[in-house]
C-alpha cells in the first residue's frame, strides 16, 4: 500500500486542475456497491443544513407582528423593510468597510506567499527550509492567543482604531496556510519545465511570473478565495483592534445591530443576510475553484 | 541581485535566492513570531491595556493556576475538543466518502453542504440564537415540543448547542478534506477486494479507513487547533455562559484581559492557549509516522 502513495497524489492532483479529465474505472464499479448509510447521512446532513439557513432567510422578511404571530416556517405577509431599516442603518458602511480590509489583506498576502512559496520549492537553503518550518508551526499555533501583543503594536504603532490595524495582522496570519496550499499546487509543475526556461536564460523572477503563477493559477484562485472569506469573517481583529463605529467591518456590526434593534430578530436577520450575500456570490461564480483547490491543499 | 542568481546558475544550482521569501517572513516574524515571543513577556507583566507595564514577576501565573475559572474553562474547552472530534470526525468521513462517488446529484450535495463555511461566526451565531428561541425559534415551528428547550439559559445544555453549532459550520469543511483524501485512493485496491469477494463494510475497514490516515491526522489537527479559536462564535452565541458552562479558554483569555482588564493573567491564558494547541498538533503529526514528515520535507 505505501508503494502507490507517490503515484496517488500526483494523480489526483492532476484531476483536480483539469476537472474535465475522465476519472479512473472506480466509477462503474462502485456504483455496484450503493453506501445505504452514506446516502442516508448525506440527505440527513442536507436537511441539518438547509433548515436553519431557510429559518433565516423566511425569517428576515417577516414583520415583527408576523414573527411572532406565524409559524416560524411560513410566511404569510412578506416585507422589504428589515432589508431598508438595514441599508438606513449605516450597512453601506460596514459593507465598505470590510470590502478594503479584504482586499487590503487578500492582495499583498497572495503576493507575498506566492514569492516565498516559489523560493521554498524552488530554492534549495537552509534558510528556505527553516521559513517554511516557521510557516508550517503557524499551522500548529492558534495565533488569535498573540492578540494582547497585537493590541500592544497596533497602539504604539500609531494605528489603534484604523483600518490598516486591520490589514497587517490578517496578512501575517494568512501567510502560513497560503504557502502549505500554494506549494502543494507548485510541486506539482514538472521541473523540466523550469529546467528548459532556464536554459533560454530565464531568471528565476521571470520563470516565477511566467511559468510558475500560470501553472498554479487555480491554487493562487483558491487560497484567494480562502483567504477573503477568512478576512471578511474576522471578529477579534475589528473587536480589538478599532472601536469607533465608522470603521466597523461586517461582523461586528451584525453584532452591534443585535443590541441596536433589540427584539426586532427579522431585521437582525436580514442583516446576516445582506453581510452573507457578497461572499455567496462569490461562491456561485467561483465555487469549482474553492472546493476542488481545498480538496487538492489539504490532502497532501 | 542578478550577479547572485547569475552566480548561483553558474555553479548549476537551480533555485532562486531566498530573498523572495523574505517579505512573507518579515510579515510572518513582525505580527505573528514576536508577539507570540510578547506574549510570553506580557504574562509576567501587570497591565490594565492603558498605562504602564510593570514587571509583576510570578503574580499573573499564581492568579490564574490556581482560579477555579481557568480550570473550569480548561475542563470546557477539553469537552469542546473532545466532543467536536467525536462528533465531527465520524460524520465528515461519511460524507467525505460519499460526495467522493462521481454521481452529479452527489457534486450538488458539496455545493450546499459549503454554503455554513461562507458565514461569518458572528452571523452563524446569531441565526442560532433566534432559531433555538423556545417561543418563535425552529422548535414551534416544526413542532416538538422535546425541542421547544430553553436550549442557551440551561447550563447543561448550552455547551451541547455549542458543540453542536459548531459541527454545523465546520463539518463541511472537514468534509471537503476527506472527500479530497478518498478520490486519491487507487481504485485497483477496491477492483482487488472486489475480485476477493470483499464487501463494502470489509472494503471500508481495510481499504478506506488505512488509506486515510493522513487526511484523518490533518483534518484532526485542524479541528484541534480549530477547537482553539472558536472564540467569536461561542462570545455571540452565549458570552460563555450562562454562568461559566460555556466559558472556553481563548473567551476566557478576552474575557480576562479586555474585559476584566488583567493583560498580564489573559497573557498567561495565551501562552496555556498556544502550548495546548502546539501540544496537541505535535502529537496528532506524530502519530502519522515517518512518511508524514519525509512528505513535508519533500521538495525543500
Amino acid at each position: 500500500m505505501t508503494v502507490t502513495r507517490p503515484t496517488r497524489s500526483s494523480q489526483y492532483e492532476a484531476q483536480e486542475l483539469e476537472p474535465a479529465s475522465d476519472k479512473p474505472s472506480r466509477t462503474t464499479f462502485r456504483r455496484r456497491l450503493p453506501n445505504l448509510p452514506g446516502g442516508l447521512g448525506a440527505w440527513l446532513w442536507l436537511a441539518v443544513i438547509i433548515l436553519p439557513i431557510y429559518y433565516v432567510i423566511l425569517t428576515s422578511f417577516k414583520d415583527q407582528a408576523g414573527f411572532f404571530s406565524t409559524s416560524p416556517l411560513w410566511i404569510t405577509d412578506p416585507t422589504l423593510d428589515n432589508y431598508a431599516l438595514v441599508l438606513e442603518n449605516d450597512f453601506l458602511r460596514y459593507f465598505a468597510n470590510s470590502l478594503i480590509v479584504t482586499i487590503g489583506s487578500v492582495i499583498p498576502a497572495l503576493m507575498v506567499s506566492f514569492m516565498a512559496t516559489y523560493a521554498i520549492v524552488r530554492g534549495k537553503s537552509r534558510f528556505l527550509g527553516m521559513t517554511n518550518k516557521l510557516f508550517l508551526l503557524g499551522l500548529a499555533i492558534p495565533l488569535h492567543a498573540t492578540i494582547i501583543p497585537i493590541y500592544y503594536m497596533v497602539i504604539r504603532l500609531q494605528l489603534y482604531d484604523t483600518l490598516l490595524a486591520l490589514i497587517l495582522p490578517s496578512i501575517a496570519f494568512a501567510i502560513p496556510i497560503s504557502v502549505l496550499i500554494l506549494a502543494t499546487a507548485m510541486r506539482n509543475v514538472p521541473n523540466e519545465l523550469f529546467e528548459s526556461m532556464r536554459l533560454d536564460g530565464c531568471s528565476d523572477w521571470a520563470m516565477m511570473w511566467r511559468l510558475a503563477l500560470p501553472m498554479t493559477r487555480p491554487a493562487v484562485v483558491t487560497v484567494g478565495i480562502y483567504n477573503a472569506l477568512q478576512v471578511w469573517n474576522g471578529f477579534l481583529f475589528p473587536l480589538v483592534l478599532t472601536q469607533s463605529q465608522d470603521l466597523r467591518v461586517l461582523p461586528l456590526s451584525l453584532w452591534s445591530y443585535q443590541g441596536q434593534f433589540g427584539a426586532n430578530i427579522p431585521a437582525v436577520l436580514a442583516a446576516v443576510v445582506l453581510a452573507t450575500l457578497p461572499l455567496l456570490v462569490l461562491y456561485v461564480v467561483a465555487r469549482r475553484q474553492l472546493v476542488g483547490g481545498l480538496a487538492a491543499g489539504f490532502s497532501k | 541581485m542578478s550577479t547572485h542568481i547569475g552566480s548561483r546558475r553558474a555553479r548549476h544550482t537551480a533555485g532562486p535566492s531566498g530573498w523572495m521569501a523574505v517579505p512573507a517572513l518579515l510579515f510572518f516574524l513582525v505580527f505573528a513570531i514576536i508577539p507570540l515571543g510578547g506574549v510570553v513577556l506580557l504574562s509576567f507583566s501587570n497591565w490594565n491595556g492603558l498605562g504602564a507595564i510593570t514587571w509583576a514577576g510570578l503574580a499573573s501565573w499564581t492568579e490564574i493556576l490556581t482560579s477555579p475559572v481557568t480550570i473550569n474553562a480548561l475542563v470546557v474547552t477539553a469537552k469542546v475538543i473532545v466532543y467536536s472530534f467525536l462528533v465531527q470526525t465520524p460524520i465528515s468521513m461519511l460524507l467525505g466518502v460519499f460526495i467522493a462517488g462521481s454521481q452529479k446529484y452527489r457534486a450538488l450535495l458539496a455545493v450546499l453542504y459549503f454554503v455554513p463555511l461562507l458565514l461569518s461566526s458572528a452571523a452563524v451565531a446569531i441565526a442560532y440564537k433566534a432559531l433555538l428561541d423556545p417561543n418563535f425559534g425552529l422548535a414551534q415551528g416544526l413542532n416538538i415540543p422535546a425541542l421547544a428547550q430553553n436550549w442557551l439559559g440551561n447550563p447543561d445544555l448550552a455547551l451541547f448547542v455549542v458543540i453542536f453549532v459548531i459541527a454545523w459550520q465546520f463539518v463541511p469543511f472537514h468534509t471537503l478534506i476527506y472527500q479530497g483524501g478518498v478520490r486519491q485512493i487507487p481504485a485497483s485496491l477496491y477492483e482487488a477486494a472486489e475480485i476477493d469477494g470483499a464487501g463494502r463494510i470489509k472494503q471500508f475497514f481495510h481499504i478506506t479507513l488505512p488509506q486515510l490516515k493522513y487526511t484523518i491526522i490533518t483534518s484532526s489537527t485542524l479541528m484541534v487547533v480549530g477547537s482553539l479559536a472558536y472564540f467569536d462564535l461561542v462570545f455571540v452565541l452565549t458570552g460563555g455562559g450562562p454562568g461559566y458552562s460555556t466559558r472556553i479558554l481563548p473567551l476566557h483569555m478576552y474575557l480576562t484581559g479586555f474585559e476584566a482588564n488583567a493583560m498580564g493573567a489573559a497573557s498567561a491564558l495565551a501562552v496555556i492557549l498556544v502550548v495546548i494547541g502546539l501540544t496537541l498538533a505535535l502529537v496528532l503529526q506524530r502519530l502519522g509516522g515517518k512518511d508524514r514528515s519525509a512528505s513535508q520535507l519533500e521538495g525543500l
